[in-house]
């Protein structure tokens, strides 16, 4: 079996590419909903994380798991970089309900939040799931995975936006026994896989020495059934590439030669990680969302408090922050670009674009 | 809110047991189902006690595929400091109360080749979920559970009826006694050992498994402390400004919110961590009752766990 799936763009969403010929972009009004990162003028390390209740309307955060004008073709490309290479998605084979309560949190969140294009109807653990932008209609058995295509983490994510890790708590410590990575800021589930929180963090510079892994940790064995959290990452991407993995940096490396004065606008990218950390209800697994969100530099300086504010962040941040997140050969070609939006006005707190622009 | 999510519920259900054991089940107001758990996860109960407030935790022991309601067991305490009696003498059906989502700090490793369970008392509850959940997806279990006497042993007969062959039970009156070391030499590779009930026994059974070579990493256990008796004390709160003082039947955290301080919490048995305060100023001693901070951060003397831990001395001022 597998999942077939027959794209409906109905007028809302995208028909467009993250490969190739890159005809992704934003439309005005998704610029406005962009999930701009910084909410002051530079950038540093923190754990930054909040609850994960429903937010401001129209926004990013009004929904447990975000749907926009990018979903169907996200899910396409998804289904390519799998095609090419299925290690992208793995579950231990302990991690099979954790699987399931993660396709019950997604299948129920989009059921009540987005009724227009996903329902869901239940008769005891059989099931009944329709997803009407990728013309779904599947009817299966809860907690029997020979009734589905693929195990149910797989299905699931395969039909959501945003990565996805499952880690096992146990040890006093999160284990990365699952995932589904596919649109990944230059990592490796493959080579990921089965280790704990300090390891898979090994490689962050200075955070390690500021405490940051440790006091994170120490609030993720807390977390909480029905009271999850979020946080942003953030970096910089050239070319709308989803799949930037160390799988493929022969295919995409060479592209952070490209950018000039010239191209700086259309090709350099912003790349946003909206994070959600749940706890999980049968399994006590704890899912991670990593939900991606690009905008390219000559949309995001429309909004003119993000043209000031993008300006300064990379103008003054970290050098070590800069390299680790692979933008450090194009910083100061993106500051002489990003200048030209800076007319050195104050910016007001918080990330939201100012009423009056 | 400090203590997380909360669930209105409306007690379904009340069952005496035995001579010391009462069953609670919990429902929702609205007949929506509960949330799922996971088999080993407890809740916190919130009580108005006469205006008391009190807060403890018991481990959920119904079927965790069972969505309809939570049941827990709660053995009555005499000379404790209330929570047990107030449920056992004034929760009756259809009263209203508030919950905790359930919190799981005694998971079952679902790595696991087997799991080989050790309860005595009323610390089966959490084997109960936990045996519903491992019968469900075909999970290895041996379980040896040891009461004071027949009429004690809450829950055997359904669980010898349905596990004959994996359910072992032993009574103090007849001098029945676990023999340890026998079964834990025989477990297969990949066995993980869990314990829950009096401290003496946990200590037993950890022990021996650790002098028998078992690893760490295989070896859990849970125990809820109650908040111990104690000499009344005074505290500064410096965050807030305010000075309290602790009833010798009531704990540094009870105290804290009957000031009108919002505090964390989760497990209020100082077990999870989550009520860890900075000591701003310390002039005496701290009367460590928890299972969380280490025998470093002890000696440090910087931080206090309010849920359970006491002070004697001159001065004691906090970060809350």
């Amino acid at each position: 079996m597998s999942l077939d799936f027959t794209p409906q763009f109905d007028g809302f969403f995208r028909n467009e590419t993250f490969r190739d010929d890159f005809t992704y972009r934003n439309s005005p009004q998704n610029i406005r909903r962009f999930a701009f990162p910084f909410d002051r003028d530079d950038y540093m390390y923190s754990v930054n994380m909040e609850p994960h209740t429903p937010g401001r309307p129209g926004s990013v955060f009004e929904h447990t798991f975000d749907v926009d004008e990018h979903y169907v073709s996200e899910m396409i490309d998804r289904a390519k970089v799998l095609a090419q290479d299925p290690l992208r998605c793995q579950s231990l084979p302990h991690m099979t309900l954790a699987g399931w309560d993660l396709l019950e949190l997604i299948m129920e969140s989009k059921a009540r939040d987005y009724p227009q294009w996903f329902s869901l109807e239940k008769d005891g653990n059989r099931w009944r799931w329709i997803n009407r932008p990728m013309g779904i209609d599947q009817t299966f058995t809860f907690l029997d995975e020979s009734t589905l295509p693929y195990g149910p983490f797989e299905y699931i994510t395969r039909q959501t936006q945003g990565d996805f890790s499952l880690q096992d708590e146990r040890d006093g410590t999160l284990w990365m026994d699952a995932g589904m990575i596919t649109s990944q800021a230059d990592w490796s589930l493959d080579f990921d896989i089965g280790m704990n929180f300090h390891e898979w963090h090994a490689p962050v510079p200075l955070a390690h020495e500021m405490g940051v892994f440790d006091r994170a940790l120490k609030f993720l064995l807390k977390l909480q059934h029905g009271a999850p959290v979020r946080r942003y990452n953030w970096t910089m991407t050239v070319n709308p590439l989803l799949d930037t993995a160390p799988e493929t940096y022969p295919e995409w490396g060479h592209m952070r030669t490209l950018p000039t004065q010239e191209n700086m606008g259309h090709m350099m990218h912003l790349r946003v990680e909206l994070q959600g950390l749940f706890r999980l209800p049968r399994s006590n697994a704890i899912a991670f969302s990593i939900r991606c969100y690009l905008a390219k530099f000559e949309e995001l300086v429309t909004v003119p408090k993000w043209g000031r504010r993008l300006h300064r962040v990379v103008r003054d941040i970290h050098p070590d922050v800069a390299a680790y997140k692979g933008f450090l050969r194009n910083r100061d070609a993106m500051v002489e670009w990003l200048s030209k939006y800076d007319d050195g006005k104050p910016t007001s707190p918080g990330w939201w674009p100012d009423d009056e622009e | 809110m400090s203590g997380g999510a909360k669930l209105p519920v409306r007690v379904a259900e009340v069952v005496q047991v035995n001579d010391l054991i009462k069953r609670f089940r919990f429902v929702t107001r609205d007949g929506s189902p509960m949330p799922a758990f996971s088999g080993g996860s407890h809740t916190v109960v919130e009580m108005d006690d006469h205006g008391t407030r009190r807060l403890n935790p018991y481990s959920i022991m119904s079927d965790p595929a069972d969505s309809s309601g939570y049941e827990i067991s709660v053995r009555r305490d005499d000379v404790g400091r209330g929570g047990s009696l107030y449920l056992h003498n004034h929760v009756t059906p259809g009263m209203e109360m508030v919950i905790s989502h359930p919190v799981n700090l005694f998971p079952l490793d679902t790595r696991a080749k087997k799991y080989l369970m050790f309860a005595g008392g009323i610390g089966i509850t959490p084997f109960l979920s936990q045996i519903a959940q491992l019968s469900h997806h075909g999970g290895r279990f041996e379980l040896h559970y040891s009461a004071r006497s027949r009429a004690l042993g809450a829950y055997m007969d359904r669980l010898t009826a349905a596990h004959p062959d994996r359910v072992h039970c032993y009574f103090d009156e007849e001098d029945q006694r676990i023999d340890l070391p026998r079964i834990l030499a025989n477990q297969p590779i990949g066995t993980h050992l869990y314990v829950c009930g009096p401290k003496g026994m946990i200590n037993w059974v950890l022990d021996t498994a650790r002098a028998a070579g078992w690893p760490e990493p295989a070896l859990h256990h849970e125990e809820f402390l109650a908040p111990p008796v104690g000499d009344a004390f005074t505290v500064q709160l410096a965050a807030t400004g305010k000075t309290i003082t602790v009833a010798p039947a009531q704990s540094l955290l009870e105290a804290i919110e009957a000031a009108g301080v919002d505090a964390p919490y989760l497990c209020r048995g100082g077990a999870c961590g989550q009520c860890e305060t900075r000591v701003i100023a310390c002039d005496g001693t701290i009367q460590h009752n928890d299972h969380w901070l280490t025998d470093e951060d002890r000696a440090e003397g910087q931080k206090i766990m309010p849920c359970v831990s006491r002070f004697a001395g001159k001065h004691l001022s906090i970060d809350r």
